[in-house]
């Protein structure tokens, strides 16, 4: 957290800027290290066949329940797969989850949020109904509708987004309602513009700043949500090893073999740490004057 | 203020009427046959015609939506398909644990993260203010049940602090109710404080920046009186307001912690319900937690009026 202690620094900010990238990053460090935090798990996730991985499905009854060791660096489960490779082939789902979500919901809370910041009548309408469904903790959104449907990736990605929308949504109308009072957007519409080209040109641009610091928390959560389903066993189908799997499997053995549950567990949590940091970091960077306070 | 009161729990049936519609509406936005999916995938086709009458689903949408919220508003949830009890007198016998664990992680948090936020916007820029940002970032970070297993872990396993699992009632005993409850609301807790610490000290430097409280320091108060008295009282709604919002926060941590714990609470009863396909009891738990989500956020707009004397309406 960069803590900008007077008033001075903030008019400094412009002079900090023209010296480039380093210095920006270093008056923004949680940024670099989320990204470098989180471009690793990714790394981790494309190349994990490898990385000195086996089949991460491969059963092998002799030799389950091995400590961590050389042979296996991160133990192997009550069914003897290698709990190493069942780990990083797992960095894949929840990085797919992670992004899939932010994107979707991205996205359909951006057009939602434009719609009702502009109209009145789907306003009343649309922000009841999202009221209402954010009521509803959005993990028993996502547990409500895996539920009814099949467990599979997809329905996973697509229960997490319908819980995520209406935040999205009351975000960007926020945005939009505030902006559309602004001067130059009046001065857009009084020289004649068309409301295509102001939506375009002056509201959408503005939109996305704090869309994407928003992301990257939707993504953090999605993350913690699919491993939450996962581990109750209204996720990921249990031939995927994702982490929530992996930590679900090892639930029963806790007492005898905790690496099962506490390896991925720790994987988790610094790969939404690194999303933390990183939105953090570009909140503060986006928005001076919040960084001061938060 | 009274015409507030009244207009404030009016604003409610709307968003409670939403909530009902997509609890109901679940069973339906699904694709397939509702009653195939519940039966499951050995059910003969008896079983499935049994449950489509059972659940109502043979009649039209709206009288099937009249029927339920009629039954609703008499208390009654429906019948559970795989135990034939009522919904209602199920969760009745689970409530007790998750409430006391959710009043238990509430009081703890608030009275960790409030003096934590305070101190660190009194002390900004200096270590304390930092070790309480770490925690928050942290605390956001490490999944309830990560940290419910790591302190297990710490706890339970590396030494013989605490049990590892259960529920006691406090009925039965002060110390073992403490021991069983005190790990559940650590890891339920985690979240909750981490978002209570940080709004109360970014509420905290915004008071703390204005003239009269450089006014209270210039006449000679004492720190703790400009503090509480003057600072956190001007800052108690923004706390509040996220304090109400953080309950959803504990009401998804409580279905994990008691999985964990292996606490017989509505967290459990739904856990089972998801493994059974037993959807009224989903259903009824959504309706149930949502209430109280609601009735929780309610009680914290009313309280505006208490904590900051200027807000009329």
């Amino acid at each position: 957290m960069t803590v900008v202690p007077t008033d001075l620094a903030i008019l400094a900010a412009p002079s900090a800027r023209k010296r480039g990238t380093w210095a920006y990053m270093r008056r923004h460090p949680t940024i670099v290290i989320g990204a470098a935090l989180l471009g690793l798990m990714a790394l981790m996730a494309i190349f994990a066949p490898y990385l000195g991985t086996v089949d991460p499905q491969a059963l092998s009854p002799i030799r389950r329940l091995r400590w961590p060791s050389a042979q296996y660096w991160f133990g192997t489960d009550m069914l003897g797969r290698d709990v190493y490779s069942r780990t990083l082939y797992g960095a894949r789902i929840s990085l797919t989850v992670g992004i899939s979500v932010a994107l979707l919901a991205s996205g359909i809370g951006l057009v939602t949020g434009l719609v009702t910041g502009f109209s009145r009548w789907t306003d009343a309408v649309v922000m009841r109904i999202m009221d209402g469904l954010m009521s509803i903790p959005a993990i028993l959104i996502a547990i409500a509708l895996m539920a009814l449907t099949r467990a599979s990736l997809e329905n996973v990605i697509f229960a997490i987004t319908v819980a995520d929308v209406p935040r999205v949504t009351r975000l960007v109308r926020g945005v939009v309602l505030t902006l559309r009072e602004l001067p130059f957007v009046e001065a857009a519409h009084a020289s004649g513009t068309g409301f295509v080209r102001i939506l375009w040109r002056h509201i959408l641009p503005n939109t996305l700043p704090p869309l994407l610091v928003q992301g990257t928390f939707v993504a953090a959560s999605a993350m913690i949500v699919e491993a939450i389903l996962s581990f109750l066993g209204a996720g990921t189908p249990p031939n995927i090893p994702s982490w929530g799997n992996i930590m679900a499997e090892g639930r029963s053995l806790f007492q005898v073999a905790y690496y099962i549950v506490l390896i991925p567990g720790a994987f988790l949590s610094i790969t939404v740490l690194a999303i933390n940091l990183l939105g953090d970091g570009l909140r503060d960077a986006l928005d001076p004057r919040l960084a001061r306070r938060m | 203020m009274f015409a507030y009161i009244i207009r404030r729990i009016l604003a409610t049936i709307p968003v409670m009427i939403v909530v009902a519609l997509f609890v109901f509406s679940l069973l339906h936005l699904s694709p397939g046959d509702p009653a195939a999916i519940i039966a499951g995938d050995t059910a003969t086709a008896d079983d499935i015609a049994r449950i489509r009458q059972t659940l109502g689903l043979d009649q039209p949408l709206y009288i099937q939506f009249a029927t339920w919220v009629w039954a609703l508003l008499h208390g009654d949830l429906g019948i559970s398909i795989f135990t034939n009890l009522p919904v209602s007198k199920l969760i009745a016998q689970r409530i007790e644990p998750t409430i006391t664990l959710t009043i238990s992680t509430l009081i703890a948090s608030v009275l960790v993260a409030i003096p934590m936020g305070v101190l660190a916007a009194w002390k900004a820029g200096s270590w304390i203010d930092r070790m309480v940002m770490v925690f928050a970032v942290l605390g956001f970070s490490v999944p309830v049940f990560v940290l419910a297993y790591l302190l297990i872990y710490v706890f339970a396993i590396s030494t013989d602090l605490l049990p590892v699992q259960g529920f006691v009632t406090i009925g039965s005993g002060f110390w073992p109710f403490l021991s069983h409850i005190v790990m559940p609301t650590l890891a339920l807790g985690m979240v909750f404080t981490a978002l209570i610490a940080r709004m109360t000290r970014a509420s905290m430097l915004d008071v703390l920046a204005q003239d009269y409280i450089r006014t209270a320091q210039a006449k000679g108060l004492a720190n703790d009186k400009v503090l509480i008295g003057h600072a956190l009282k001007n800052a108690a709604v923004p706390i509040a307001t996220i304090i109400g919002i953080g309950i959803a926060s504990l009401i998804s941590g409580v279905v994990v912690t008691e999985t964990v714990f292996a606490i017989p609470g509505l967290g459990r009863l739904t856990v089972d319900a998801i493994l059974r396909r037993d959807y009224p009891i989903i259903q009824g738990i959504i309706l149930v937690f949502s209430a109280a989500y609601v009735l929780v956020n309610l009680l914290v707009d009313l309280s505006y009026t208490f904590l900051d004397p200027r807000i009329r309406y």
